[in-house]
C-alpha cells in the first residue's frame, strides 16, 4: 500500500525574504531580489549582478562554534530546516519518532566558498595549513548530515546532486521514501551558495548568465525576446513532508498534498537541454499522480531566462500537454528570485504550495516583449487571482537531469 | 609569558567558540572546552602558524590542556 504524502511545513531563505508571508507578498507584487553584487569585486566579470542574500546571520540559527565549521550553503539549509520544522509545529523526538524522520536536502555544487578559501591557503601557505574542516565543510551531502545532527532525525539520510534539478529530486525522493513506508516524516529540499569568485567565473565563461548589469531587476526575463541568460541566486527551500496518517494523527496543519513525481534523462548533451527529456519528466509525473494533463492548472517553470532553456521547456510543455498547453498558466518566478541552482526546486515547490494555499499565481516579470516562440500563457508581469487545484514544478539540470513534482490542494 | 597566554587564549576562543573565562590552564580541550579531534588538529595548525614552529603529530597528541600548550610553546622557544 502506498502512503499518501502531505506538506505540513515550509521554510525558505531567499533574496525576497526569510519569512513565507513576506516571500509570497514580494512574489505576488513582482518584486525583484536581484541587485549589483557587493560582497566580491566584480570588476573583471561580465556579470556583476545576482540575487544575493544580504540580511542573514547564521548565528540566529546555529551556535557560533558550529557555524564556523559549516559552509554558507549549510547555514542556509539549517535555517530553512528550522523554519520548516517550526512551521510544521514538529520537534523530532516529540511529534515524530527520530528513527522514522529522515533528511534529504541537496546541493547542486556544495561548499564552493570553502573550497576556494582553502585552495588559496594551499597555494599561499602550503598543504599543511589546509583546514581539517575543508572536506566535511565542502561535501554536498553535509546539509543533510548537519540538519540530522541538529534536529536528531535518525531516519533515512542521504542527498541528491543533479545540478539545478537537485531540490526537486530531493523532494521527489523524500516523497517516495514516505510513500513506500520507509519514514513518517522527511525534511527535504535544496540549498546553494555559489555567488563566489570561482562560481561566478565558471558560469560567466559558459556565457550562461545575463550581463544586463545596468538594470539588475530586469535582467532575469524568462520567455521575453530579449532574455540573455540566468541570474544566480542563493538560499534554501526546505519542506516537511509527512505521511497523511502521521499528519492527521498529530493534528498537523496540512498545506498541500504531493501527488506526483517524475524523472527523466535527456541522454543528449552536457549542458544543452532536450525538450523531449523535459516532456517525459512531466508525463511521468502526471502518470504517477494518476491525473490527466487537463487537471493541471499551473506550472512553475524551470524558466531560467536563458535563450535555449526557456524555448526547450516551452516545447516540452507543448509536447507533454498537447492542446491543454494553451490553457495552463506557466510562470517563472526566477524572474524575481534568480536561479538558486540546487536550491531552486526547494523554493519553487514551496511557491507551488503557496499558490494552492492563496489561490493566486505569481507572475513572470519583465516580459516586455514575449518571445513569439514561447507562446503560452506565461502570466506576464501581473499576478493573477485564479482557482488552482493542481500545481506542477519543473527543474532541469546540467547533465540532462529532469525532475517534476506535482502538488494538489489537500482534500480528505 | 602574559603576551603568549593572551595569544593562545584568543586562538582558543576563536577556534573553539568558547568564552575567554573558560580558557584556564587546567581546562582540558576535550572535556572542558568541547573540542573534537579535528578541532585539536586545527588548533595545533593555528599555534604552529602563530608561534612559527612545527608541532609533530606525536607531540600534538600529548597536548590535552591549555596549560600543556603553554608549557610546550615555552619549551620550544628556549
Amino acid at each position: 500500500m502506498k502512503h499518501r504524502v502531505v506538506i505540513t511545513g515550509m521554510g525558505a531563505i531567499t533574496s525576497l525574504g526569510h519569512d513565507l508571508d513576506l516571500f509570497w507578498e514580494n512574489l505576488i507584487n513582482g518584486k525583484s531580489g536581484i541587485s549589483l553584487i557587493e560582497h566580491m569585486d566584480t570588476a573583471d566579470y561580465n556579470t556583476k549582478i545576482a540575487a544575493s542574500i544580504k540580511d542573514f546571520d547564521p548565528l540566529d540559527y546555529v551556535e557560533k562554534k558550529d557555524a564556523r565549521k559549516m559552509d554558507r550553503f549549510v547555514h542556509f539549509a539549517e535555517a530553512a530546516a528550522q523554519k520548516a520544522l517550526k512551521h510544521a509545529e514538529l520537534k523530532v523526538g516529540e511529534q515524530s519518532i527520530p528513527e522514522r524522520t529522515g533528511v534529504i536536502i541537496g546541493s547542486g555544487i556544495g561548499g564552493l566558498q570553502t573550497l576556494e578559501k582553502q585552495h588559496e591557503i594551499l597555494m599561499t601557505k602550503g598543504p599543511k595549513r589546509v583546514s581539517p574542516f575543508l572536506i566535511p565543510m565542502m561535501i554536498a551531502n553535509m546539509a543533510s548530515g548537519s540538519v540530522s545532527i541538529h534536529t536528531g532525525a535518525k531516519g533515512p539520510n542521504t542527498t541528491v546532486v543533479t545540478a539545478c534539478a537537485t531540490g526537486s529530486n530531493a523532494i521527489g525522493e523524500s516523497f517516495r521514501t514516505i510513500e513506500r513506508g520507509d519514514a513518517d516524516v522527511m525534511i527535504c529540499g535544496g540549498a546553494e551558495a555559489t555567488i563566489t569568485p570561482i562560481g561566478m567565473a565558471g558560469f560567466c565563461s559558459m556565457r550562461a548568465m545575463s550581463t544586463r548589469n545596468d538594470e539588475p531587476e530586469k535582467a532575469s526575463r524568462p520567455f521575453d525576446v530579449h532574455r540573455d541568460g540566468f541570474v544566480m541566486g542563493e538560499g534554501a527551500g526546505v519542506l516537511i513532508l509527512e505521511s497523511l496518517e502521521h499528519a492527521v494523527k498529530r493534528g498537523a496543519n496540512i498545506i498541500a498534498e504531493v501527488i506526483g513525481y517524475g524523472m527523466s534523462g535527456d541522454a543528449h548533451h552536457m549542458t544543452d537541454p532536450d525538450p523531449d527529456g523535459a516532456a517525459r519528466a512531466m508525463k511521468n509525473a502526471i502518470a504517477d499522480a494518476e491525473i490527466s494533463v487537463s487537471d493541471v492548472d499551473y506550472i512553475n517553470a524551470h524558466g531560467t531566462s536563458t535563450p535555449v532553456g526557456d524555448l526547450s521547456e516551452i516545447k516540452g510543455i507543448k509536447s507533454a500537454f498537447g492542446e491543454h498547453a494553451q490553457h495552463v498558466a506557466v510562470s517563472s518566478t526566477k524572474s524575481m528570485t534568480g536561479h538558486l541552482l540546487g536550491g531552486a526546486g526547494g523554493i519553487e515547490t514551496i511557491i507551488c504550495a503557496l499558490t494552492l494555499q492563496h489561490q493566486q499565481i505569481a507572475p513572470t516579470m519583465n516580459v516586455d516583449e514575449q518571445d513569439p516562440s514561447c507562446d503560452l500563457d506565461v502570466v506576464p508581469n501581473q499576478m493573477r487571482e485564479q482557482g488552482v487545484e493542481v500545481a506542477l514544478s519543473n527543474s532541469f539540470g546540467f547533465g540532462g537531469h529532469n525532475a517534476t513534482i506535482i502538488l494538489k490542494k489537500y482534500d480528505e | 609569558m602574559a603576551d603568549m597566554m593572551d595569544k593562545v587564549k584568543s586562538i582558543i576562543v576563536d577556534k573553539l567558540g568558547v568564552d575567554e573565562a573558560e580558557v584556564t590552564p587546567e581546562a582540558s580541550f576535550k572535556d572542558d572546552l568541547g573540542a573534537d579531534s579535528l578541532d585539536i588538529v586545527e588548533l595545533v595548525m593555528e599555534l604552529e602558524e602563530e608561534f612559527d614552529m612545527e608541532i609533530s603529530d606525536e607531540d600534538a597528541e600529548k597536548i590535552t590542556s591549555v596549560g600543556e600548550v603553554l608549557n610546550y610553546i615555552q619549551s620550544q622557544q628556549k
